[in-house]
């Protein structure tokens, strides 16, 4: 008798009920990201030290900021961060836009062909890292044996130790494991077109150029807009393929921000500056992400 | 569309240079775990090992004190056991902060803005603080130290998958849970998500995977048998003076197998997850 009030009453009272749903992850995420956060932007203000964890840093306002941006070492591990983003994401979409056309053809084995994307992405990065480091042994690798043997190059080269080709051959590792995502969210968007649609196109005359142009690019421009600033946001915070790979070396030729404050805090324990370094990395990332949050509620909203 | 023989062929030529590409790196890693060391220095390279050579699989497997194999067995336990306490908060705390997301969305995009940006966050940016608390409270080297912080990084992924898995499921059946006198919390775990379930697994494979490829806060956090996770026993591994390649090879293969098999058994629902839900806010 009463069960048609039942809803309504249950509906007023199902508002404030929705914040304590929400309270363990508030809980959570103020205690590991929201409080953390925080303090390191305190940090980066004072002159903290690892070595001394108890006593109470001494404030130092914009030092470590002005000390930050003024230094050319800095200025080079943000532009190797900046490099490896753009290499990395560029070789990224053109691969897999590539890959995805080609594996949106039929032909036999397409099934197979298309698990196969799923592989590098599965590999864990550290696994990745090794690998790609065995294959680029300056003396036992088999890039190098490859090239010789094939007659390519007479001579073997050191492909992670030479300062000019060392950040390239990351960049290449990285992209082999991360261009199959691309190559997903491609193939998945290339679907949403209907191939009528092309033949139309193709009997009033349009060649395969304009084609790709005027109907495949408008269709997959958005999934893969948002693809590219999610992957750009991954790769400007690099830590771990560098980490086992160069360790920031050669020469510092391959050291990316997020290594440089690793370095800062925990080899040479300047907790204050590291965090300044860390700070500016965040405001970089912090526009990048804001990007994405607009482009992906466009991408919903159509 | 008609395709001519030579469209035909440059499509099968594409298809196979694909393949080799993905494939061969694999192939090598995987011979070289089984070639005998004194091959895997020889020159020339030889590419198909002369004798097949298991002793590194036996190695690794092995809990013999102060061997290789400890560690990576070892590092294997911690793995198994973070990836999975800290999936099974993310899901605790995550599915229900999804359906409020999902259902009472007035006044909280904001909230659902700032989980997707935490997770997008530099670790780096919060890892020096995220180290003094884990000092203070004892749990450095210490695996609830790592399910601790991993939730940073897992907890918000799963939220927003799991939101945007939540928003397929039509409000209609739940009005009609209610009328038949469910409670909201009832009719989220009576209607909800078991409706959602492919989505809900798919986000809790996903924070499986994302827990057992994590490698900053393991290589910072962890230093003895205790709580090292796989990536960083794998990275000092490689670190070691006496490098065997072999080795090394033989545990990224072992480490890598788990997500390699999930992720093929479960081809169909990770696909759907990696190309709507994992990039739509």
């Amino acid at each position: 008798m009463a069960a048609p009030t039942v809803p309504r009453a249950r509906r007023t009272f199902s508002i404030p009920l929705s914040w304590p749903l929400l309270l363990p992850l508030v809980l959570l995420l103020a205690c590991v990201v929201g409080y953390p956060l925080l303090r390191t932007v305190y940090l980066s203000f004072t002159d903290a030290s690892l070595n001394a964890l108890g006593t109470r840093p001494a404030w130092v306002g914009a030092q470590n900021y002005l000390t930050a941006l003024t230094n050319p070492d800095f200025h080079a591990t943000l532009w190797h961060s900046t490099y490896f983003s753009v290499a990395s994401v560029g070789l990224e979409l053109v691969l897999g836009v590539l890959v995805a056309l080609l594996l949106n053809q039929p032909f036999r084995g397409r099934t197979a062909a298309r698990a196969l994307l799923i592989l590098p992405w599965a590999i864990p990065t550290i696994v990745n890292a090794t690998m790609w480091r065995w294959i680029y042994n300056p003396e036992y690798g088999a890039l190098n044996a490859l090239l010789t043997q094939v007659g390519l190059t007479g001579t073997y080269r050191s492909w992670l130790g030479e300062p000019g080709l060392a950040l390239n051959m990351v960049v290449l590792a990285d992209v082999w494991k991360n261009y199959p995502l691309v190559a997903l969210i491609t193939l998945a968007a290339l679907q949403s077109v209907p191939a009528e649609i092309h033949e139309a196109a193709a009997l009033d005359g349009a060649g395969a150029w304009t084609r790709f142009w005027k109907l495949t690019l408008p269709a997959i421009a958005g999934p893969l807009s948002v693809a590219v600033v999610l992957r750009t946001i991954e790769a400007f915070k690099v830590f771990d393929i560098i980490y086992v790979m160069t360790r920031g070396g050669p020469a510092d030729t391959t050291k990316t921000a997020s290594f440089t404050v690793y370095q800062e805090a925990y080899t040479y324990l300047q907790a204050g500056s590291g965090a300044a370094y860390a700070n500016v990395m965040v405001l970089v990332s912090a526009l990048l992400i804001a990007a994405y949050l607009w482009l992906s509620r466009r991408q919903g909203q159509a | 569309m008609r395709r001519s023989r030579l469209q035909s062929l440059l499509v099968y030529l594409g298809a196979l240079l694909f393949a080799a590409s993905v494939l061969l790196p694999v192939a090598w890693m995987l011979l070289s775990s089984v070639m005998p060391s004194t091959q895997l220095t020889a020159l020339p390279l030889r590419w198909w090992p002369g004798t097949f050579d298991w002793s590194r699989y036996a190695a690794l497997l092995t809990l013999e004190p102060n061997t290789p194999g400890q560690t990576f067995l070892y590092a294997l336990r911690n793995s198994a056991v973070v990836a999975l306490t800290t999936t099974a908060i993310a899901l605790a705390a995550g599915i229900p902060a999804a359906y409020a997301l999902s259902r009472f969305p007035a006044g909280k995009g904001g909230l659902l803005a700032t989980v997707i940006a935490t997770y997008m966050l530099p670790p780096v940016a919060l890892v020096l603080p995220l180290y003094q608390l884990l000092a203070h409270l004892h749990l450095l080297n210490t695996v609830w130290g790592l399910i601790l912080v991993y939730c940073s990084l897992i907890l918000p992924f799963t939220t927003w998958l799991l939101k945007s898995n939540f928003d397929a499921v039509p409000v209609e059946i739940e009005e009609s849970g209610l009328i038949d006198g469910l409670s909201r919390t009832g009719t989220m775990t009576r209607l909800v998500v078991p409706l959602a379930l492919p989505g809900v697994t798919t986000s809790a494979i996903f924070a499986v995977l994302l827990a057992w490829d994590e490698f900053f806060y393991g290589l910072l956090f962890t230093n003895g048998l205790s709580a090292k996770t796989l990536p960083v026993a794998i990275a000092d591994f490689t670190a070691g003076r006496a490098t065997d390649y072999g080795l090394i090879m033989a545990a990224g293969a072992l480490a890598a197998l788990p997500p390699v098999l999930i992720a093929v058994a479960l081809q169909r629902g990770l696909l759907a997850g990696l190309t709507s839900g994992g990039v739509k806010g």
